[in-house]
């Protein structure tokens, strides 16, 4: 398959993952959104690395995963943290701070 | 990999050590022993400082080419190193009276600037990516560091949400242009880009999407909208070191990627950074006016402050003016770093439990009242604003030059025009400390004053010589490859 079709897949994806950011309230949904755009750029550097045959692309989306997973782990502890605190985790009524 | 290898990252690698060492001991000390851990931080802080200063004047690339040594990081490393250090002195009271003295802190901070060295010294894009990452999320931490509280909390939701956010953008950037020149390394791109071998349109696409991703990281307009919030809700020695070195590090890492990689875009790219560097001092400095909490409007003005620092990069792609760009920026940013910090010692020192003392009504007879500190709030204030022979008017009087000398006096002129307009909201504090009568509630710490009056004298001592400073900022030469 040629190349475009690859990356109009990621580009979808990044595109879905942006809207996703901005339009969902649920801070979990907001990182599945964010999890979607990381992996369109695994993508792309998975089809890119493929048609230059180059291995450099396939390294990076290793290192992507485990940055990824660290990522994780920090946003679902202050995810938890904040739902002790207020019992809720909607963006809309983060509003503490204001000006 | 070698032993020279190892010299060239040296500050980097001691940093971390320290920062797992300090974890190690964290575990053996009782809960009320924690400034023991603050004295090892700064400590390994001035260490690594010494290290990295023992580097002046080296050169060259270690680890197959992975990480670069020159006089530009070399000059941003001590800036990361001393934030760190005063950030520390800003911390050692603040965290005890604000009862969230833990020890992660020490290492979270070391981390972090770990991650802003390495990032400087990038050169692949995977490390360019990896150090973004090894920088962000301790500070995410940082920024809720005052849990249980929601304000903090919030920031630091706010602030990895759509700092996770930016990164997606820098790894999509990356992406693109590693399909554009099926090259990684900053020096195989730049190769592939001179043979003419890049695809223009993927290089072009990718270049935008770096600018989207730091764009956010150091708080551009229209890609600010977190930082007010997060700048407000953090505690205020992270503001502080949020302010003066992620800000850099965002600079020095968008500095060596464009000049580097994407001379030959500068004409699809000087407008979009025309653009960026106008409304971001314009909005900036417009927003600045109406806030009443000073956490806000100083978070206002440190987004204007990346506004003429941007104008910077608008001739980037213009060897000819390239050189006195740079050494312009970290001139700018060591003024700027040097100003802000002194202010967020003051916002310190009124600061109460509770996020009390932090509107400016609470600023009201500071002068009067506490001399020394009403006048270093005044130097700072008025460098800030840039009035003539002030440390923050040198810094901006360069860069104006720099901008009017590569044929963009429209933007000198904005720059000029804001400049003026933030003389409303900076005085206005003025006023406040010595027109109103009130009451201010001042906590004294020696350390604090130490830093509060150590930056006045530094800002008021460097503005006597500016023209050797700006002689050994432009010999902080990036290393082309």
């Amino acid at each position: 398959m040629p190349l475009m079709y690859y990356l109009g897949l990621s580009a979808f994806m990044f595109t879905i993952g942006i809207l996703g950011v901005l339009l969902r309230r649920n801070p979990l949904v907001v990182f599945m959104a964010l999890e979607l755009m990381f992996n369109a750029a695994n993508l792309a550097f998975v089809a890119f690395a493929a048609f230059h045959k180059v291995l450099d692309g396939e390294i990076f989306v290793f290192f992507v995963i485990t940055t990824a997973a660290a990522e994780v782990a920090i946003g679902l502890a202050l995810i938890i943290a904040i739902f002790r605190t207020k019992h809720s985790v909607d963006i809309d009524q983060m509003s503490e701070l204001k000006g | 990999m070698s032993l020279s290898d190892l010299m060239m990252v040296l500050p980097i690698a001691f940093t971390l050590v320290w920062a797992l060492v300090l974890l190690l001991i964290d575990l053996w000390l009782p809960r009320e022993r924690q400034g023991i851990l603050a004295l090892l931080t700064a400590l390994g802080l001035a260490v690594a400082l010494g290290l990295d200063l023992a580097q002046s004047g080296r050169s060259g690339s270690a680890f197959r080419d992975m990480v670069v040594l020159d006089n530009f990081a070399v000059f941003l490393n001590a800036l990361y190193l001393i934030s760190g250090l005063i950030a520390l002195a800003l911390g050692y009271d603040y965290l005890k009276r604000m009862e969230m003295e833990r020890g992660e802190f020490y290492a979270l901070l070391l981390f972090s600037i770990a991650g802003m060295m390495l990032l400087t010294q990038a050169n692949h894009l995977i490390l360019v990516f990896l150090a973004l990452e090894f920088l962000s999320i301790p500070l995410y931490v940082l920024a809720g560091f005052a849990r249980p509280r929601l304000e903090s909390e919030e920031a630091a939701l706010k602030y990895f949400l759509l700092g996770a956010f930016s990164s997606a953008f820098v790894l999509y950037g990356i992406a693109l242009v590693f399909g554009a020149t099926a090259n990684a390394s900053l020096t195989g791109v730049i190769e592939a880009v001179r043979s003419g071998s890049a695809e223009v349109g993927f290089l072009t696409a990718g270049a935008v999407m770096l600018l989207v991703g730091f764009g956010f990281k150091v708080a551009a307009v229209p890609f600010h909208e977190w930082a007010p919030d997060v700048y407000q809700g953090s505690p205020t020695p992270v503001t502080g070191f949020m302010a003066v070195a992620t800000k850099a590090a965002g600079f020095a890492v968008l500095m060596r990627i464009f000049l580097n990689l994407f001379p030959g875009l500068a004409t699809s790219l000087t407008p979009i950074f025309w653009g960026i560097a106008a409304l971001t001092m314009i909005v900036g400095n417009l927003l600045a006016l109406a806030q009443s909490n000073i956490k806000r409007l100083l978070a206002y003005s440190s987004i204007a402050n990346a506004g003429y620092l941007l104008m910077a990069f608008v001739p980037y792609g213009n060897a000819q003016v390239a050189g006195q760009a740079i050494s312009s920026m970290l001139f700018y940013l060591l003024a700027y770093g040097l100003t802000t910090f002194g202010a967020w010692a003051v916002v310190v020192a009124l600061e109460q439990a509770e996020g009390r003392g932090l509107t400016l009504e609470d600023y009201a007879g500071l002068g009067p009242k506490y001399p020394w500190l009403g006048v270093t709030m005044l130097i700072f204030m008025l460098s800030l604003t840039g009035v003539p022979l002030t440390l923050g008017f040198w810094g901006k009087f360069f860069l104006f030059r720099t901008a009017v000398a590569a044929g963009y006096v429209d933007l000198a002129i904005i720059g000029l025009l804001t400049s003026v307009i933030s003389a409303y909201y900076y005085l206005r504090i003025v006023v406040i400390m010595y027109m109103r009568a009130g009451e201010p509630r001042v906590r004294r710490d020696g350390w604090l004053n130490l830093v509060a009056i150590g930056t006045a004298a530094a800002v008021v001592l460097l503005s006597v010589v500016p023209v050797q400073m700006l002689e050994l900022t432009a010999r902080a030469v990036l290393h082309l490859p």
